[in-house]
């Protein structure tokens, strides 16, 4: 597996510039001679569909959902970085690498990462431009707020629904190309394979999802967008279609996987009221600025809240790390409610979560204050705990949220498959071990508006213009593969729903491969895994068709894609033999019980080559280098 | 709780629907209104039937997919709420509930309670964007806009695009949806150079795909589970009077001398 990274010659803060002056351009003429598809239409799929289309080419785009603005961007709440500084308060674009390249604890591309940074002031004046109504302040200008664990305020955000306005910036930007004739949007459309000719990406096979027709696509390159896998844990915060499908089987056609383990649990979620809970809800993460975190200090205690004395309750975070306390990064905060709640000291009924208390800030500023930062949070979490905020504590607690992990991309954002190239959540992010919060938006909108257009017209300029088609037996025997797995699914015929194993696997993936890993646990998991696997294909039962409309057997393709994939997961964390990030090993913890990173042995991107089905995947390194941000020992103390 | 249900089956677009019913058992009053019909297609899968479908993706009232009527109200009887976001605490031991997809000529049944409404995007496709090419932007902060104006276009931009509105509308009118864009879009100074031809060729779309007209009934608003205002529908109806004059205003182009 060839892993070079192609970063540009040069300093860090010229790479950008100087590698987009030596790309090769396609003549303006030529552009709509080449077909390209995007999978997804999230903040990452629409905006790159979107330019590309402006720019000329002829863009075929897909979205398993009914409408292009229900991609899963939608759902994120507390805003977006940017290095604009327009706060005056010490932001730069090298701070904001830094922070990012520290906050992903070493292990992740500095090139990539800085120019993530740069083109950040690029995306918020995108927005603006398409009328995404940021907060602003009464002079007119934009506000910002500093959120998860930054020390500056470079947060743009648009009330608690910033995902939501900035996914509708960039699904207007692609109506307008669609309307255009130069996107042509197939909604409702699943992908099931990547088909790859003479070792290069040539198209993709999807499935319609109302009448079953499976289908095939040429391009002269793809690209995946489609998302994050944090649903292999079963419960998440992420939307219930998210799953890994598309990356999965890109992989198991040559695409590297990259960093697999590296998923992200977020400190606060509602935690699950009772069995049949389907997924968790974040509660956005700005809810920490004036909420203080604390739990009974005496174990077992079931008194109310408002019971509790001052004196008898444990503000650990404050007590833990007195500089960051309650803003403490996301894997600490983590952690730490974990820990509270395993040594009984949880809260709730089911004792699962820990308190979020605004009573001192309301005190301090007024409820209408605390109403006008966060009331529709506090709306949203009466709405669905028959709780109301303003008078008893939240209860939260951590859960999966993003993952940090994908398929391996180069600068270029194309993976060891050439012509095919993963944006946003689907690559392996510029987020290393764990991700800054908003800053998931701004890589989805960095890699669709600003990178993947000019890095994918530089591949184009490099490949033949003749049209291509579908007619390559590649095409037919991946369709062929899509038919055998659909009647497969279909002709099992056994006693279990598809949600019984997507449970059962999720359970294990938290118990043993969640928020802290352990080499015996993870050896377990990797014994369970096939077990798990081998009964859904015997015992699974999809009623219905493969010519209707089935969310059952949508269900069980994915589900039977994650069984496959979570082992993946767990030999990426068996072979990390260290801390880092979100990624906590048990066995290297430091004395005071935080991440242990092993510089020395893991300064690497862990890749992994698909072998086959249960056989153990073929890992390869991609080393990191650290010029311009110094390794160093995170501390928040 | 346990509660009997009456649910709209219907195996497709051009297949003949009737209601079935269905216990469901032992709900908690915590579970959402789609968990406890997640318990019942459990039990459907395990007997060997077909589960009923939904739509359903985000399950926190944001992505616009979830909405069915529930006894006759759209999105159910919790206001401000996506059914994803029901709780069964709005409900009883014993209650009987009828469940049916959003009927609208302009929303096809697809299965069960999915319906069609891909028209919606057809009258975005029609004008529901600013035209900005990537890249081409100034500086986000060179032009201030006034709080208040920002605010109100925030609140019209709130919209899912659930379709509730058509549901809720005895003339299954699209006028609430196509007005929220309107407005977030028409409020804004990046929005004015595209603002009356938008208006007129979204209604044009709007009419086409067989949405019907507003006579100002509100039920939309009571409907909206992003309490979207029937103000912006006055507010579309004042642009489109203008539009009327306003296109007929020659283009700045013209009295430049063309392009
Ligand atoms: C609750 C929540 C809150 C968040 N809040 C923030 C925040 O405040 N700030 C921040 O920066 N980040 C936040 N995040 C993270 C951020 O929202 C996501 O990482 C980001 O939006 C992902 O965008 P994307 O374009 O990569 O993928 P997605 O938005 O997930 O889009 C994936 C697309 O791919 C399509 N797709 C997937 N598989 C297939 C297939 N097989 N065939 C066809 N189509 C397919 C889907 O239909 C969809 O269109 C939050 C995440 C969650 C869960
Ligand atoms: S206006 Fe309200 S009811 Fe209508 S589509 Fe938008 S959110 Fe749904
Ligand atoms: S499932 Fe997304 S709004 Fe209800």
């Amino acid at each position: 597996m060839n892993l070079d990274a192609k970063i540009p010659a040069g300093p860090i803060e010229q790479k950008w510039d100087k590698h987009r002056f030596d790309m090769k351009l396609v003549n303006p003429a030529n552009k709509r001679r080449y077909d390209v598809i995007v999978v997804g239409t999230g903040l990452a799929g629409a905006s790159a569909a979107a330019t590309m289309a402006e720019l000329g080419y002829h863009v075929k785009c897909f979205t398993f959902h009914d409408s292009a603005r229900r991609a899963h961007s939608i759902a994120a709440q507390g805003g977006i970085n940017s290095a604009k500084n327009y706060q005056g308060d010490g932001d730069s674009i090298f701070r904001l690498f830094y922070d990012t390249v520290k906050g992903g604890d070493f292990r992740s591309r500095e090139a990539n990462v800085y120019r993530l940074a740069q083109v950040s002031l690029n995306i918020i004046d995108q927005a603006v431009a398409q009328g995404v109504p940021f907060a602003r302040e009464y002079g007119g200008l934009l506000a910002n707020r500093s959120f998860g664990g930054a020390q500056v305020s470079r947060t743009f955000y648009a009330r608690g629904q910033t995902g939501q306005q900035l996914l509708l910036g960039a699904y207007q930007a692609l109506k307008r190309q669609v309307a255009l004739g130069m996107v042509e949007l197939h909604t409702r459309h699943e992908m099931l394979d990547v088909v790859v000719v003479d070792g290069v990406a040539r198209g993709i096979v999807t499935r319609d999802l109302v009448s079953g027709k499976v289908e095939s696509w040429a391009g002269h390159a793809v690209v995946l967008a489609t998302g994050g896998y944090s649903n292999v844990f079963f419960l998440s915060t992420n939307a219930k279609g998210c799953n890994v499908t598309a990356t999965w089987r890109a992989s198991k056609r040559g695409a590297g996987f990259a960093n697999p383990c590296y998923t992200q649990i977020h400190p606060t979620c509602i935690p699950p009221a009772g069995d049949y809970q389907s997924k968790l809800t974040l509660m956005s993460e700005s809810l920490r600025n004036d909420g203080r975190i604390w739990v009974p200090k005496e174990a077992g205690d079931s008194r109310r809240a408002a019971e509790i004395p001052e004196g008898e309750r444990d503000y650990y975070l404050e007590r833990f790390y007195p500089s960051f306390g309650n803003l403490s990064p996301r894997d600490i905060s983590s952690r730490r409610a974990k820990e509270m709640v395993d040594t009984g000291h949880g809260v709730g009924h089911m004792k699962n979560g820990v308190f979020l208390d605004f009573k001192d800030a309301i005190a301090r500023l007024g409820q209408d204050v605390i109403a006008e930062r966060y009331g529709n949070l506090f709306e949203m979490y009466e709405k669905i705990t028959g709780e109301n905020p303003y008078q008893v504590p939240m209860r939260i607690y951590p859960a999966p949220h993003y993952t940090m992990g994908g398929l391996w991309v180069d600068y270029n954002l194309m993976s060891t498959v050439p012509g095919l190239f993963v944006l946003g959540e689907a690559n392996f992010s510029d987020h290393g071990a764990n991700r800054l919060g908003a800053s998931a938006l701004m890589q989805g909108l960095a890699d669709g508006y600003f990178v993947a257009p000019m890095t994918v017209g530089n591949y184009l300029a490099g490949v033949p213009r003749e049209p291509v088609n579908a007619d390559h037996a590649a095409f037919r025997d991946a369709e062929q593969g899509v038919h055998e797995k659909t009647s497969r699914l279909l002709g099992v015929n056994g006693s279990k729903t598809v949600d019984e194993f997507h449970i059962e696997l999720g359970r294990l993936m938290w118990e043993k491969c969640g928020m802290e890993r352990s080499g015996a646990g993870l050896k377990e998991a990797l014994a369970k895994i096939p077990e798990i696997r081998e009964r859904f294909w015997r015992e699974v039962r999809v009623p219905g068709s493969g010519d209707t409309l089935n969310q059952s057997l949508e269900k069980a393709g994915r589900v039977a894609d994650f069984l496959e994939f979570a082992e993946v997961m767990c030999w990426d964390a068996l072979t990390r033999d260290e801390s880092c990030g979100a990624h906590y090993r048990v066995e290297h913890t430091t004395p005071d019980g935080e991440a242990k990173r092993d510089d020395e042995n893991f300064a690497f991107s862990s890749v992994w080559e698909f072998k086959g089905v249960g056989e153990k995947p073929e890992l390869h390194k991609e080393p990191l280098e650290f010029e311009y941000v110094k390794l160093s020992t995170r501390s928040y103390k | 709780m346990n509660l009997t249900l009456h649910v709209w089956r219907q195996a497709g677009s051009s297949a003949p629907g009737r209601f079935e019913t269905y216990q469901a058992k032992d709900v908690s009053e915590h579970a959402s209104f789609l968990e406890m019909l997640d318990l019942v297609n459990e039990d459907l899968t395990r007997e060997g039937k077909e589960p009923i479908a939904f739509e359903h993706d985000c399950r926190e009232g944001i992505c616009g997919s979830c909405g069915m009527m529930i006894n006759g109200v759209p999105h159910g009887p919790n206001k401000m709420v996506a059914t994803c976001q029901l709780h069964m605490r709005f409900f009883h031991d014993g209650d009987v509930i009828w469940i049916e997809p959003f009927r609208a000529t302009a929303f096809p049944v697809v299965r069960d309670l999915v319906v069609d409404r891909s028209a919606l995007d057809r009258i975005m496709d029609a004008g529901g964007y600013i035209s900005v090419r990537t890249g081409s932007a100034p500086d986000a902060n060179a032009l201030p806009i006034r709080k208040h104006e920002s605010d109100l276009a925030m609140d019209a931009a709130q919209c899912i695009g659930c379709g509730a509105c058509v549901a809720a509308c005895p003339n299954a009118s699209a006028m609430l949806f196509t007005s929220a864009k309107v407005s977030h879009l028409g409020m804004l100074p990046q929005g004015q150079p595209e603002r009356w031809t938008r208006v007129v060729d979204m209604i044009a779309q709007h009419d086409l795909e067989g949405f019907g007209t507003c006579t100002n009934h509100g039920a939309c608003q009571e409907a909206c589970p992003k309490g979207i205002s029937v103000d912006f529908i006055a507010h579309l109806n004042r642009d489109l009077l203008k539009s009327s004059w306003k296109a007929a205003e020659p283009p700045a182009s013209a009295v430049a001398g063309g392009r």
